[in-house]
């Protein structure tokens, strides 16, 4: 099963004849991901990496029936290819751009909430490194080969902290089912409470680790959702310790900025709602083997 | 990316929010003339520095007389103002705003913000102005009013009205009070601001809606489509360190310990410092070297991080992915050798090549220590930093 993404899905890149967008979409075609084709607006009719380049993402859906799409697009255009994206029918979106202005992420959010539920593309990212059901799909730009398939889902908002959890966790021979890079934007497409709503409906998934870090009130309201809708056990790790109050530590959202929303806060409310917390960063893959030995 | 008062004051003017008459003012002497060109017989001598709280760190001075203008200015001007919100190395004051003395009969609070959790812009008001919202919101919460703005359609009227009426303002002032608001929302969507704070904005005993204090905050995001507000920036306010790395594409942000620290990726940065203080240590830096680590990315980070010479010991945490550790390994060997570094360097690699990577540090024949795991590197890095620090005393004693 997996979330979101498998060997089936069919996958475009937007921002396909880039120099970015070619290197990582061979990537994902060596991991095995269905990858159908690409958009370059003007480059219609082309063929990329043996693959048929498409003007609009209507085409693509039309033509190779695209359901999924990922995004390499420069930050002052990307809002505008993720709602052509939404507009074209696309059920699953990454958008990988970092740099995009949160009133445009604004405007993306109410576009997408103008489509019923069913309709409505969901949208992981921006500002992350994508999707990955190891094994099966890869939509991103992660190292696949750390990555072990299994039952434990991962969301987080870093990258390569992301990376480090995997690795962690393939020494102790634990695998994934899903990871999924929620972005480190301020205003992102998917928050960790709507990433935990899909695991707990995926029979493959038993176990949820939850990476958060400073700033925003995300992790808080993905702890009450754990409590309240969910039966499989979430572990999570809050990075920020050591960070100041109102700097910017990289991520554009990493800013802690009003009460709650320190790395110490957070840990606290989380461990007040039943979420089991890694004493350390280095301790992902350990807490989370002692919550599955538990099951 | 934040402006000053008098910057932001400028802005809103131009949006039709009222302000009192003022001027800049670099030098005492300036600062007199400004008061001359204002007239009456009372200003504010204001200290433009990027914080709030001024007016508790002495930032702000009200004179009666031009000689009172004169010593005002001359004891703001360089002087460095440690407020809460400028961490205790505060920033130095080197402009100065003289302002016509305001007549205040009340002082309310009104900002305009980005709520994440709604992901919409909410505007925030409180009679009780003056204040920080902050000690409000803990003191008084009733007192703070929220208004949700529907991004479809933006501002209506309405809520202009509906905040008016909170802020406890007279039927007279609620036409002005409606400009005002819509003003200060228009600025906030044509330039992409993602905090704007009026405290206080204050009804002056004439009966005017005056906007005593501004700040303005901009979203970085979006600066490559705001080429005026990009040129307001005052470099004098931000860390030199943090401007140099911003110049090179590095992410930095500067601490006080005493580890230094390179590592790819922000997440894996805040997780290594995290780990470096449950060791015991404190990091001296958060540095982000991004995904395409190169050699020469790799040498401007290192200088960096030793341009800090509270430095007694340097980690680096690379976790490749699409870049390779062999890489890494030879950017950090050429960089070592190249700034003939003394002091201990520890270097955990992870993730694409590593055996390769290890094996280049190995063979380099530098004192490079190297660590398997993140609790080992860090463990290390506290390790090598005690004993520095313990040579040194030794040494001095």
């Amino acid at each position: 099963m997996a979330i979101l993404i498998d060997e089936t899905t069919r996958i475009i890149v937007q921002g396909f004849t880039g120099k970015i967008g070619s290197f990582h979409a061979q990537d994902m075609i060596n991991y095995g991901s269905n990858v159908v084709g690409g958009i370059t607006p003007g480059k219609g009719g082309q063929t990329h990496l043996g693959l048929p380049v498409f003007n609009t993402v209507k085409e693509a859906v039309r033509q190779v029936g695209a359901e999924a799409s990922i995004i390499f697009v420069p930050p002052a255009f990307a809002a505008d290819s993720i709602m052509e994206a939404a507009d074209a029918g696309i059920k699953y979106c990454v958008a990988i751009t970092d740099g995009i202005p949160t009133q445009d992420m604004m405007t993306v959010k109410n576009f997408l909430r103008r489509f019923p539920v069913e309709q409505r593309m969901i949208l992981t990212g921006p500002n992350c490194a994508g999707t990955i059901s190891p094994g099966r799909a890869m939509l991103g730009i992660m190292p696949g080969h750390i990555y072990m398939q299994g039952n434990v889902g991962i969301v987080g908002r870093s990258g390569t902290l992301g990376y480090e959890a995997a690795d962690q966790m393939k020494r102790l021979n634990i695998g994934i089912s899903t990871s999924v890079g929620i972005g480190g934007d301020p205003i992102n497409g998917s928050s960790h409470r709507d990433i935990l709503e899909k695991f707990e409906a995926d029979p493959e998934t038993k176990v949820v680790l939850m990476i958060g870090e400073i700033g925003g009130p995300q992790e808080v309201e993905a702890g009450i959702f754990a409590k309240e809708h969910m039966t499989k056990p979430v572990v999570a790790y809050i990075a920020g310790l050591t960070a100041p109050e109102g700097r910017r530590m990289g991520h554009a959202g990493a800013i802690i900025s009003s009460a709650g929303e320190s790395a110490a806060e957070k840990v606290a409310m989380l461990k007040e709602l039943g979420v089991t917390i890694c004493p350390t960063p280095a301790a992902m893959g350990e807490t989370v083997a002692a919550v599955l030995a538990k099951l | 990316m934040d402006i000053h008062e008098y910057q932001a004051k400028e802005i809103l003017s131009g949006y039709g929010v009222k302000i009192a008459e003022g001027g800049m003012a670099y030098s005492p002497e300036e600062a007199v003339q400004r008061a001359r060109d204002i007239g009456g017989h009372i200003w504010a001598v204001k200290a433009q520095i990027h914080s709030g709280a001024r007016g508790k760190a002495g930032g702000i001075k009200i004179c009666k007389t031009h000689d009172e203008v004169e010593a005002a200015a001359e004891a703001l001007l360089g002087k460095r103002l440690v407020t809460h919100q400028t961490g205790p190395a505060g920033k130095v004051c080197g402009r100065l705003y003289v302002e016509a003395g305001t007549d205040i009969a009340k002082e309310l609070y009104f900002c305009f913000l980005v709520d994440r959790s709604s992901e919409r812009i909410v505007m925030v008001g409180s009679a009780q102005g003056g204040m920080e919202i902050e000690e409000l919101a803990e003191n008084n919460p009733d007192a703070i009013t929220k208004i949700y703005i529907e991004p479809a359609v933006g501002l209506q009227d309405y809520q202009a009205r509906e905040m008016a009426f909170a802020l406890g303002l007279e039927p007279e002032l609620l036409s002005h009070a409606v400009k005002t608001i819509r003003g200060c929302y228009r600025a906030l969507r044509e330039l992409d601001v993602s905090m704007l704070e009026i405290n206080p904005l204050v009804v002056t005993r004439s009966g005017e809606l005056v906007a005593l204090d501004a700040k303005m905050g901009f979203d970085d995001n979006a600066l490559f489509r705001q080429q005026k507000i990009s040129e307001l920036r005052d470099k004098t306010q931000e860390d030199p360190r943090e401007m140099a790395a911003a110049d090179r594409g590095l992410s930095y942000v500067g601490l006080d310990g005493d580890i230094g620290c390179m590592i790819n990726g922000a997440g894996l940065a805040m997780a290594t410092m995290d780990m470096i203080k449950l060791a015991g240590g404190e990091p001296a830096n958060f540095l982000d070297v991004g995904g395409g680590a190169s050699a020469e990315r790799t040498e401007k980070a290192f200088r960096l991080v030793l341009a800090d010479k509270n430095v007694k010991a340097m980690l680096v945490n690379i976790f490749a992915g699409i870049n390779r550790c062999d890489w890494i390994a030879e950017g950090v060997v050429e960089a070592v050798k190249k700034i003939d570094m003394k002091i201990p360097l520890i270097v955990r690699l992870s993730g694409t090549n590593v055996e390769e990577g290890r094996r280049i540090i190995a063979a380099s024949g530098l004192p490079i220590i190297t660590a398997e795991t993140l609790a080992e590197a860090a463990e290390k890095a506290v390790q090598a930093r005690n004993e520095a620090v313990a040579k040194e005393t030794a040494q001095g004693a």
